[in-house]
């Protein structure tokens, strides 16, 4: 006892504490910030992209770059951007929601994140080696094999797998979480619907981010030992590719949009005042939408050939998905009907979020038309489908939660009137570059293409498209300086609950104290914290007597466990390189044996340690 | 209180009863063993003495696979046990997902254009 409380009265610098956490809501802070770094990288390679296209026959960057620029785009806004910022929330709310201390696995939460960290890290690394991957965010084989692409695609293929690690060990800590560190009387049924959301997602992340990991390790193979998988002249078969993409590729789109609509359950009856109209009926949609998702990704090959029965049974169970994600929106419309509603950043964005997530649905059932497609496929009316799916659906969700839960994140809230600045912004700016290439792509320009003659009718549209892509990034900026100013002026919070809201995780004390909750709260209804407030004495009534706390050691090991994956997978790398300084041999043992032997360093016993009860009173008293 | 954790205990803490379910366990689990491995060397056998027509060969040995798979799981995986609710419906959604997948591609990547 005494020398395991010792290790948690020493006082650590700012930089190790962060480096060593394994604090649930310090994590999602750093995966926030992960994200919004990735995610302005990638935003800054749209606006490139834009400025590229804005006029016909623009001669601003080569073929070649705009390649590079479209695949990176993709590629970090989906892997590197969106999905860290989606799990950044995840950490955070879902042990509050569901009233535990942590997640289930604190050290496998860190280790998650790191690797997903320098998995992203190598990916970026391309950019000083030889240029970045090429052959665009799904890498068709033949574009991707070692005769037309360069290193660059072996940066993807280990960087996406090492950081696809991070997010399948991660996934797997949500579901054990979920499901084994509920609070008592927190049954299933009981969960808000970011909890259910999360679970669902991470289930989907587990089932799909395997073959994912399996077709980049056979591309990987493909590449740097000469194998052959697709390879046709030697016996392999290209579109087996495809397929492996788009089986792990359509479930992704629904790993990010369903924590999206989750956040959204959450801010629209909190702003509503109202609980959420038909709970049961979200719940089961979610669970329909995901298990649907794995049994459509042909939708994504019709033109590739596979044939008439085929696209017709994708396309009709394409089509069915529209039916759980109208009930969805049914619901949102219900749920504000005949509420006391509050138009605040985080409502305008929730509230938005329906009308420009059902423009995209709309496309998105146009697109699943077999015979159709044909003339769809390939164009600028697809980017714009799925624009509106990412920007319109998940990147307004995401916003919605940042705005809802920065009070309770950094105990202050973010400025109304920069936000709503932000809001009307970014909402112009997206529609004035998205909506107008549905009609470009109908009328017939190609995506991917690096420029366009002039006099074909796309001239007066694509300058149109690349305003409204400023008008967006603007809409950032402001978001930022917002951030920082908010940080400076904004008044601080100490009530527990500065929304008048719902669910479990209002109900700690604003900071949160590292152990979250000092009791186990009993939990009696759905929205608890709404219950306590209007049926029982306005606080959670608790499950346990006030005692010490058990709480988990921080550590050093996942850093430096995932700082080993990133040299492994550099030196793999090497092997392709013409001439490296250092014999990629010495680089992949080096982290080898990083790896594993920090794996052998962890398995050493760590117990963590108890917050004596004196000290759990004296905070109490400080925050309460 | 987290020191003591390391400690090892100095004699069992489980009752008789407890005591004795584990022994069943571990009888079942050899005995599931052994028959898996029969079943192994029986469809080895069914392929290498040659007697058997092919015909026959491929759905034998994909029933006897059948059988063992369900083995694995209910039996060194436990799924037939209380209290494995989760883990059930954990597998059978990673069944259901891939199975129509891996028929999908079987049938896809071929010549004949369905």
């Amino acid at each position: 006892m005494a020398t395991a409380t010792a290790t948690a009265n020493k006082k650590k610098s700012v930089v190790w504490d962060w480096l060593t956490t394994v604090d649930h809501k310090k994590l999602a802070i750093l995966y926030l910030v992960a994200g919004t770094l990735f995610f302005v990288k990638a935003g800054l390679m749209a606006l490139f992209i834009r400025i590229q296209l804005m006029v016909p026959e623009n001669d601003f960057m080569t073929g070649q770059v705009f390649n590079e620029l479209i695949t990176m785009h993709g590629t970090i806004m989906l892997f590197l951007a969106v999905t860290p910022l989606i799990f950044g929330f995840m950490n955070f709310v879902i042990p509050l929601q569901i009233g535990a201390r942590d997640v289930a696995f604190p050290f496998i939460n860190a280790l998650g994140f790191w690797i997903f960290f320098f998995g992203g890290l190598l990916l970026s690394m391309s950019w000083f080696f030889g240029g970045a991957p090429d052959a665009g965010w799904t890498a068709y084989v033949p574009l991707s094999t070692r005769e037309y692409a360069g290193s660059g695609m072996d940066f993807y293929a280990l960087g996406l797998q090492v950081s696809g690690f991070g997010t399948l060990i991660s996934a797997i800590n949500f579901i054990v979480t979920i499901i084994n560190m509920r609070a008592p009387g927190m049954t299933m049924m009981r969960m808000p619907l970011f909890c259910w959301t999360g679970l669902v997602a991470s289930i989907l992340i587990v089932f799909a981010f395997t073959p994912l990991a399996a077709g980049l390790a056979l591309l990987m193979l493909d590449r740097l030992f000469m194998g052959q998988f697709f390879t046709p002249d030697m016996g392999g078969n290209s579109i087996l590719w495809a397929h492996i993409f788009w089986i792990f590729g359509h479930p992704e789109v629904y790993i990010l949009v369903l924590p999206a609509f989750g956040i959204i359950s959450e801010v629209v009856p909190a702003f509503s005042h109202k609980r959420l109209f038909g709970y049961t009926a979200m719940v089961f949609a979610t669970i329909v939408i995901a298990f649907l998702s794995f049994m459509v990704w042909v939708h994504h090959m019709f033109t590739i050939g596979i044939g008439p029965i085929t696209n017709s049974v994708f396309a009709l169970a394409t089509m069915t998905i529209a039916v759980p994600t109208g009930i969805k929106i049914f619901n949102w419309l219900f749920t504000m009907w005949g509420g006391k509603l509050v138009f605040n950043t985080a409502m305008l964005c929730a509230a938005s979020f329906v009308p420009t997530f059902v423009l995209g649905g709309i496309t998105g059932v146009m697109l699943s038309m077999a015979p159709v497609d044909y003339l769809y496929h390939d164009t600028y009316f697809v980017v714009a489908h799925f624009h509106y799916i990412i920007i319109g659906g998940i990147v307004f969700g995401l916003l919605a939660g940042l705005y809802y839960w920065y009070p309770k994140m950094f105990g202050h809230k973010l400025n109304e009137t920069l936000g709503k600045i932000m809001f009307w912004l970014l909402y112009i700016g997206f529609h004035l570059t998205f909506f107008i290439q549905h009609i470009l792509g109908l009328i017939g320009m190609p995506r991917r293409v690096y420029t366009y003659l002039g006099g074909q009718g796309w001239d007066t549209m694509n300058l149109v498209s690349s305003v409204g892509a400023f008008v967006m990034g603007a809409a950032i900026v402001v978001l930022v300086l917002n951030i920082v100013y908010s940080a400076f002026k904004s008044e601080r919070i100490t009530v527990s609950d500065p929304w008048n809201a719902r669910t479990l995780e209002w109900a700690t004390h604003t900071p949160i104290p590292e152990y979250n909750f000092a009791q186990t709260p009993q939990v009696r209804s759905l929205d608890p914290w709404f219950y306590e407030k209007v049926h029982g004495e306005g606080k959670m009534q608790p499950a346990e007597p006030l005692q010490d706390i058990h709480m988990p050691n921080g550590s050093i090991l996942p850093f430096l466990m995932s700082l080993g994956l990133f040299i492994w997978g550099f030196g793999m790398i090497m092997i392709n390189m013409d001439n490296p300084i250092v014999p990629p041999g010495v680089v992949i043992a080096i982290g080898f044996i990083m790896t594993f032997g920090t794996m052998v360093l962890h398995s050493k016993e760590d117990h963590g340690y108890h917050i004596p009860l004196e000290e759990v009173k004296k905070i109490e008293k400080e925050v309460g | 209180m987290s020191d003591e954790l390391s400690k090892p205990f100095p004699k069992s803490a489980m009752t008789e009863n407890e005591r004795y379910e584990l022994g069943r366990e571990t009888r079942i689990q050899v005995v599931s063993f052994a028959f898996m491995i029969m079943l192994t060397i029986i469809s080895f056998i069914s392929v290498a003495t040659e007697t058997i027509p092919s015909g026959f060969v491929v759905p034998f040995i994909l029933l006897l696979g059948t059988v063992q798979f369900a083995l694995q799981l209910f039996y060194f995986m436990h799924l037939k046990d209380k209290d494995h609710g989760w883990p059930n419906a954990f597998f059978a959604t990673g069944i259901v997902v891939t199975i129509p997948a891996l028929i999908a591609l079987i049938l896809l990547l071929g010549e004949t254009k369905w």
